[in-house]
């Protein structure tokens, strides 16, 4: 069963008719071909449509739409020999992060990404994509595992953000980023990370400080979300459309601020409504901009890694 | 040294030299009990009562921390201003007018260097009372400068940290002083230099889970709040009582996340011993130190 979003709502009236009219039609041997085909057109212009001039607010649903491909899509599409690794070596094991070894198309090496899981059940083994402490340490440990062995990294980030919970306090969840952020950033080995869905502040950049960063169209990356925004700077927790206007956390807003690097493009509709196609896409996009990075060598990549970040936000200097 | 010579203008300010009234009070906030406010000033903001360690002010940290309360003051990068035109109820560009007045800070950070114990020391203070400490663009360019003016001086740098975590105003610029101050970091770990942090109260969010967790030795000051979230996020989180003294310096110590809880009429001399014992090498440098270009750039 697909599902529509709000403002999808015509299109899930026209899909609707489409479907019931493929039932009537169903043995009886009536020509519904032309109409079913005006109806598809109709829908499509209407999905290209509000697709092609999105509102922040309505991409904030798009990217937390419970069909999207998320992490775990990517790595069984993307990767071959994928073997899965776990455990921080701590004490604990969070499958809020997932990650491994595998290769992406011939080249071996290792992936991570929050996963939000797509049921009940895989939601709450991946707690609904929320990273504890244990989760960033396990990253920590598969990027130092990557930079001893030579393997590039690619993370996929798809979070709320960071586990708000007691027991994340408890062991560190600050200092857990940190070093997230720290280990990224001194990798000796290419880093291409990818915004699938919803960057969560803190929780994503700490699998975001790569030599590349991409996002999907409708993906977006914010230091807030809307809703909480709302509620601390407009104290009124209604204004989520407002404060998803003043973010700017779209794809499109953080490449005209430089703070990214590219946007893939998504299917028509989304990805939740073509998975496959825009798996592939991002597939694509990676391996375009993994191919040079795999050129350098690690000085010279950590370098430019820390002067890319460093020049941020100092470019629109008037 | 470019940078020096366009950013550095000394500016020479001794103890805060503020005349205050023989007679005026003030309230603790922990006991309630009456204060002079001259025996506040006294006692480094610690209630004679209850030993309460009451918010210092970014000016009052740096007059305590050096020798003699002398140091000189950095001018601070320039950044661009209000890259998104942020408007909430308030214009951010008028926020900020305001917090410029009402501090006589030009950010939420202050960076000095001056001598501790008799040696070079780089201090950079984060000023709560500058739009609660937020770390947006130009708090990261300042931290930044701070950790070059260190490697550049060869000299330990101490931040002092309080900040209520990212300046929401400037969107994803603000998340992206996370990796930003990082570097410095790593600058000054590449440099061997070290990196003393003060955790006071309050550090959290992005301040948190960035430059400020990831000190070569970790000093708060008693039952100063620290985390990446906020308690009231984690209450309407989990709906489970806090537990006592959840997120408290003495918290993070019994848990392992910091070496020490320090007084404040400790901490300096704590700060002389730890940059002094971290400072006395007794196995020499490696020949090349990998101080990457960005360090100097």
């Amino acid at each position: 069963m697909r599902q529509f979003l709000d403002f999808e709502k015509p299109v899930a009236e026209l899909e609707n008719k489409i479907a019931e009219l493929r039932q009537m039609a169903d043995g009886d041997g009536i020509n519904i071909d032309e109409e079913v085909q005006r109806l598809s057109e109709k829908a499509d212009k209407q999905l290209r449509a509000a697709y092609g001039k999105l509102t922040p607010w309505q991409k904030v649903q798009v990217a937390r739409h419970a069909q999207r491909p998320h992490a775990l899509a990517y790595f069984e599409r993307l990767l071959t020999d994928f073997t899965p690794l776990a455990g921080d070596r701590l004490g604990a094991e969070d499958q809020a992060i997932i990650g491994g070894l595998g290769r992406f198309r011939g080249r071996a090496v290792v992936a991570i990404g929050t996963e939000r899981g797509h049921d009940l059940e895989s939601r709450l083994v991946h707690n609904f994509g929320s990273p504890r402490p244990e989760g960033y340490r396990k990253a920590q440990r598969l990027v130092q595992l990557a930079g001893r062995f030579g393997l590039p990294i690619l993370t996929f980030i798809d979070t709320s953000g960071a586990w708000p919970g007691i027991d994340a306090e408890q062991r560190g969840q600050a200092e857990a980023i940190a070093r997230s952020i720290d280990l990224c950033l001194s990798a000796p080995v290419p880093i291409v990370a990818s915004v699938i869905g919803e960057g969560g502040s803190g929780g994503a950049i700490a699998l975001g400080a790569g030599d590349r960063v991409l996002m999907l169209e409708h993906a977006i990356y914010s230091v807030i979300s809307p809703e909480a925004a709302a509620s601390i700077l407009w104290r009124d927790a209604k204004q989520a459309n407002l404060a998803a206007e003043s973010l700017k956390f779209t794809a499109q807003d953080l490449l005209s601020l430089k703070l990214i690097d590219r946007i893939v493009p998504e299917p028509i509709g989304g990805a939740q409504r073509l998975p496959f196609d825009a798996v592939d896409a991002l597939g694509e996009a990676i391996a375009e901009e993994l191919e040079p990075l795999c050129a350098l060598d690690s000085a010279t990549l950590r370098t430019l890694r820390r002067e890319k970040f460093l020049s941020m936000g100092r470019d629109s200097l008037n | 040294m470019s940078w020096l010579t366009e950013y550095v203008r000394p500016k020479i300010r001794g103890l805060l030299k503020r005349e205050v009234p023989d007679n005026l009070w003030t309230t603790c906030e922990s006991c309630s009990q009456m204060v002079l406010v001259r025996d506040l000033e006294r006692s480094l903001k610690v209630c004679p009562h209850c030993g309460h360690h009451m918010r210092a002010l970014a000016n009052e940290r740096l007059a305590w921390t050096f020798d003699d309360g002398v140091y000189t003051k950095i001018e601070l990068p320039k950044v661009p201003v209000d890259p998104l035109e942020f408007r909430d109820r308030k214009r951010y560009t008028e926020r900020l007018k305001d917090a410029r007045t009402k501090t006589q800070l030009d950010e939420a950070m202050v960076v000095a260097h001056g001598k501790l114990g008799g040696r070079d020391a780089v201090v950079a203070v984060m000023a709560f009372e500058f739009l609660t400490g937020t770390m947006g663009a130009a708090l990261g360019e300042a931290f930044v400068a701070a950790c070059r003016l260190a490697v550049l001086q060869r000299a330990p740098l101490v931040v002092f940290t309080a900040s209520g975590g990212a300046r929401m105003q400037e969107g994803m610029i603000s998340l992206m002083q996370m990796p930003r101050t990082t570097i410095g970091v790593q600058m000054l770990r590449e440099a061997a230099l070290p990196y003393i942090v003060v955790l006071t109260d309050p550090t959290t969010g992005g301040v948190s889970a960035s430059f400020a967790m990831l000190g070569d030795v970790q000093i708060a000051e008693p039952k100063a709040l620290i985390g990446f979230a906020g308690p009231r996020v984690i209450q309407d989180t989990v709906r489970e009582t806090l537990p006592e003294g959840f997120q408290r310096a003495e918290y993070l110590r019994d848990h392992g996340m910091i070496d020490m809880v320090v007084p404040r009429k400790d901490l300096r001399e704590t700060l002389i011993r730890v940059s002094g014992l971290l400072g006395a090498r007794t196995t020499p440098l490696p020949a090349e130190l990998p101080v990457l270009n960005a360090a100097l750039a």
